[in-house]
C-alpha cells in the first residue's frame, strides 16, 4: 500500500511530467500516422485545392480535439466551471491555467502534422499546382491553350504516370518549384511555433510570476482533492458494501434459526474462526435460501447499528438474541453454563 | 518506495546530467531530422540560394530556441533574474554563470545541424552554384550569361534532362562539395579546440568565483525543486483534511436531524471508523450532492 502510494505521491509531484509524456507520444503518434496514410491527389483542376488543403488542415483539427479528449483534467475543469458556488469562491485566474496548460499540450500533435506535411511537400503540391507560373517556368505562349484547358493539364502535375503537359512546362520542374516553396513554408511555420513557444515560456516568469505560483497550487489542489475524495468514497463503499452483506447473512441465518427452533452448535465457545466465518449457515439448502434471497431482495442500502452492549451482567437469557455478534453469542452461552 | 525515493533524489542532485541528456538527446534528433529531410533543390536562379541558405541556418535557430525551451534551468534563471530583491541579495555572478551553460548547451544542436550539412554538402552545391566562376568549367566557358546562369542553378538536379549526363556538372558539384566539406571540417576543427581550451585553461582564472556560482546556481535550482515538492505535499495534506472535515460536518448534521441509533462507540474500530456515520443511501446521496453544490470553504483552521 505504501509503495502504490509513494508511486502515486510521485506521479503527483510529477504529473507535469506525466502529462508530457502523454504529449510526446501523441506527436510521434501523428508523424507516424502522417507516414502510414497514402496520399493520393485526384489531378482534376478543383478537387485537388479541397483534398490538398484538406489534408493539411482536418487532421490537425481532430488530433486538437484528441488532445483534450485523452486529457483527464478536462473534466476536471468543466466541474470547476460549472460547480455552484458555495462556500467557496471561484478563481477565474485558476480557470485560465488549466485551459492555458491543456491547450498547450494538446497543440503538439497538430503542429506536428501541419510541418510534416508541409515539409513533404505532396499537399502543397496537389493544392497549388494549378497555380505554378507558368510564363515564368514554362512556355505558356507557345501552346495558345485556353485557360481551363491549361488548368486541366496543369492539375495533372502530381500524377506523373498521367501528366500529358511536357511541352508546356516540365513535371520536374514544376514539382522541384511547388516542393521548395511548401519546404519553406514548412521551416517557416517550424521556426515560428517555436518562437512563440519560446516567448510564452520565457516572459511569463518575467510579468506574472506570483499569480502563476498561485494558480499552479491551486490547480494541483483541485485535482488533488478530487483524487483523495474519489478515493475515499471508494473506501466508504467498500465498508458499506461489507457492512451490509454481513448484515445480510446474519439477518438470514437468525431467521433461519428462529424458523428451525433447534440451538445449533454456532453457541460453543470453542467456535472457532471458520466457523464465525459461516456466518451461521451451514447446510446446502441455507445456502441455497441464501443466494436466491439475495437475488430476489436485495437488503435495502440502510445499515444497523451494531446492537447496544448489555453488560450489566444479565445472565438470564436462553434465546440469542436478535442482532447477536459472535462475541455475545460467547457471553450469553458462558453465563447460561454458570 | 525507497528506490524511487533515491531516483528522484538522483536527478534532483544531478539535473546537469538531465539537461546533458536532454542536449544529447536533441542533438541526434538534429541529425536524424537532416536524414530524414527531403532536400530538394528548386533549381532556379534566383530560388536557389534563399533555399540552401534557408536550410543551412532556419532549423539551426528552431533547434536553438528549442534547447532554451527544454532546458528547465532557463526558467530557473529567468526567475531569478526579475524576481524582487526581498531579502536575499542577487548575485549577478551566478545568473551569468547559469545564463552561459544554458547556452552552451543550447547551442551543440544547431551546430551539428551546421556541420552535418556542410559536411553532406547539398546545401552549399545548392546555394552556390549559380556563383561559380564559369570560366574554370569546360562545358559552361562558352555560353551567353543568361543562359550560363540558368545551366549553373541547373547542377544540384542530377535527373534534370539538361543535367544528366553533363560532366560539367559533375565537375561544379565536386568543386563546391570539396569546398563545403573543407569548412564544415575547419569549423569543427575550430570548435573543439576552443572547447578544449576552454575546459584546460578555466581553472587559471577565477576559480574560487566559479566554484561560488557554480554552487549557488545549483542551490537555486534544487530549492525551487524542494518547493514545488512541499507545495505538492501540503496541497494532499490540506485536501485530506479539508475532505475529512466535510465528512464530519455531514455527519454532525446528520446527527442532528435524525433519530437513528449511533453508530459510534468509544472505540470505534475498523469498518464503523470508515463508514464515518454515513450509513444510509439518502445520506451517502445527500453528502455527494452536497459536496457538489456546496464545496466546502479553504479554512481546515477548525480541524
Amino acid at each position: 500500500m505504501d509503495k502504490f502510494r509513494m508511486i502515486f505521491q510521485f506521479l503527483q509531484s510529477n504529473q507535469e511530467s506525466f502529462m508530457n509524456g502523454i504529449c510526446g507520444i501523441m506527436a510521434l503518434a501523428s508523424a507516424q500516422m502522417y507516414s502510414a496514410f497514402d496520399f493520393n491527389c485526384p489531378c482534376l483542376p478543383r478537387y485537388n485545392l479541397a483534398y490538398g488543403l484538406g489534408i493539411l488542415l482536418v487532421p490537425p483539427f481532430i488530433l486538437f480535439l484528441l488532445g483534450f479528449v485523452l486529457n483527464n483534467n478536462v473534466s476536471m475543469l468543466a466541474e470547476e466551471w460549472r460547480r455552484p458556488r458555495g462556500q467557496r469562491g471561484k478563481d477565474p485566474a485558476v480557470l485560465r491555467y488549466m485551459f492555458c496548460s491543456m491547450a498547450q499540450r494538446a497543440m503538439i500533435a497538430p503542429v506536428v502534422w501541419v510541418s510534416v506535411t508541409l515539409l513533404d511537400g505532396k499537399c502543397i503540391t496537389c493544392a497549388f499546382c494549378t497555380s505554378v507560373p507558368v510564363e515564368t517556368l514554362g512556355n505558356a505562349s507557345h501552346l495558345g491553350l485556353s485557360e481551363w484547358e491549361m488548368k486541366r493539364v496543369l492539375a495533372r502535375i502530381p500524377c506523373k504516370e498521367i501528366y500529358d503537359g511536357q511541352e508546356l512546362i516540365a513535371n520536374e520542374v514544376a514539382v522541384r518549384y511547388l516542393r521548395c516553396i511548401s519546404q519553406a513554408l514548412g521551416w517557416c511555420f517550424v521556426l515560428l511555433m517555436t518562437t512563440l513557444a519560446f516567448l510564452v515560456r520565457s516572459l511569463r516568469p518575467c510579468f506574472t510570476q506570483a499569480a502563476f505560483l498561485k494558480s499552479r497550487y491551486w490547480s494541483h489542489y483541485i485535482d488533488i482533492e478530487r483524487k483523495l475524495f474519489d478515493e475515499t468514497c471508494a473506501e466508504h463503499a467498500r465498508s458499506f458494501a461489507k457492512v451490509c452483506i454481513q448484515q445480510f447473512f446474519q439477518g438470514m441465518s437468525t431467521d433461519l434459526a428462529a424458523a428451525r427452533c433447534h440451538p445449533c452448535g454456532k453457541g460453543r465457545a470453542d467456535a472457532g474462526e471458520a466457523a464465525e466465518k459461516l456466518l451461521g449457515i451451514t447446510d446446502q439448502g441455507t445456502m441455497n435460501t441464501a443466494l436466491k434471497s439475495w437475488h430476489r431482495c436485495k437488503p435495502p442500502l440502510h445499515l444497523h447499528p451494531p446492537a447496544l452492549h448489555s453488560d450489566n451482567g444479565w445472565a438470564g437469557e436462553q434465546q440469542p438474541p436478535a442482532h447477536p455478534s459472535a462475541s455475545r453469542r460467547e457471553m450469553a452461552a458462558y453465563y447460561s453454563r454458570v | 518506495m525507497d528506490r524511487f525515493r533515491m531516483i528522484f533524489q538522483y536527478f534532483q542532485s544531478n539535473s546537469e546530467s538531465v539537461m546533458n541528456g536532454i542536449c544529447g538527446l536533441l542533438a541526434l534528433a538534429s541529425v536524424k531530422m537532416y536524414t530524414c529531410f527531403d532536400f530538394s533543390c528548386p533549381c532556379l536562379p534566383q530560388y536557389n540560394m534563399a533555399y540552401g541558405l534557408g536550410i543551412m541556418f532556419v532549423p539551426p535557430i528552431a533547434l536553438f530556441l528549442c534547447g532554451l525551451i527544454l532546458n528547465r534551468q532557463s526558467l530557473v534563471m529567468l526567475e531569478e533574474w526579475r524576481r524582487p530583491q526581498g531579502h536575499r541579495k542577487k548575485d549577478l555572478a551566478v545568473i551569468r554563470y547559469m545564463c552561459s551553460s544554458i547556452m552552451q548547451r543550447a547551442m551543440v544542436a544547431p551546430v551539428v545541424w551546421i556541420i552535418v550539412t556542410l559536411l553532406d554538402g547539398k546545401c552549399l552545391i545548392c546555394a552556390f552554384s549559380g556563383s561559380v566562376d564559369p570560366e574554370k568549367f569546360v562545358g559552361f566557358a562558352n555560353t551567353s550569361p543568361v543562359q550560363v546562369q540558368q545551366l549553373l542553378a541547373k547542377v544540384p538536379c542530377k535527373d534534370d534532362e539538361l543535367m544528366r549526363n553533363n560532366t560539367s556538372r559533375k565537375a561544379v558539384s565536386r568543386y563546391l562539395r570539396c569546398w563545403s566539406q573543407a569548412l564544415g571540417w575547419s569549423i569543427l576543427l575550430i570548435l573543439i579546440v576552443a572547447a578544449f581550451l576552454a575546459r584546460w585553461l578555466r581553472p587559471c582564472f577565477n576559480q574560487a568565483t566559479l566554484l561560488q556560482a557554480r554552487h549557488w546556481s545549483n542551490y537555486i535550482d534544487i530549492e525551487q525543486k524542494i518547493f514545488e515538492e512541499t507545495c505538492c505535499e501540503h496541497s494532499r495534506l490540506f485536501a485530506h483534511k479539508c475532505i475529512l472535515h466535510f465528512f464530519e460536518s455531514m455527519r454532525q448534521e446528520i446527527k442532528l436531524h435524525s433519530f437513528s441509533l449511533p453508530w459510534e462507540g468509544e472505540g470505534a474500530e475498523g469498518e464503523e471508523y470508515l463508514l464515518r456515520g454515513i450509513t444510509d443511501q439518502d445520506q451517502v446521496n445527500k453528502l455527494l450532492k452536497m459536496w457538489y453544490y456546496e464545496k466546502p470553504p479553504l479554512d481546515v483552521s477548525q480541524v
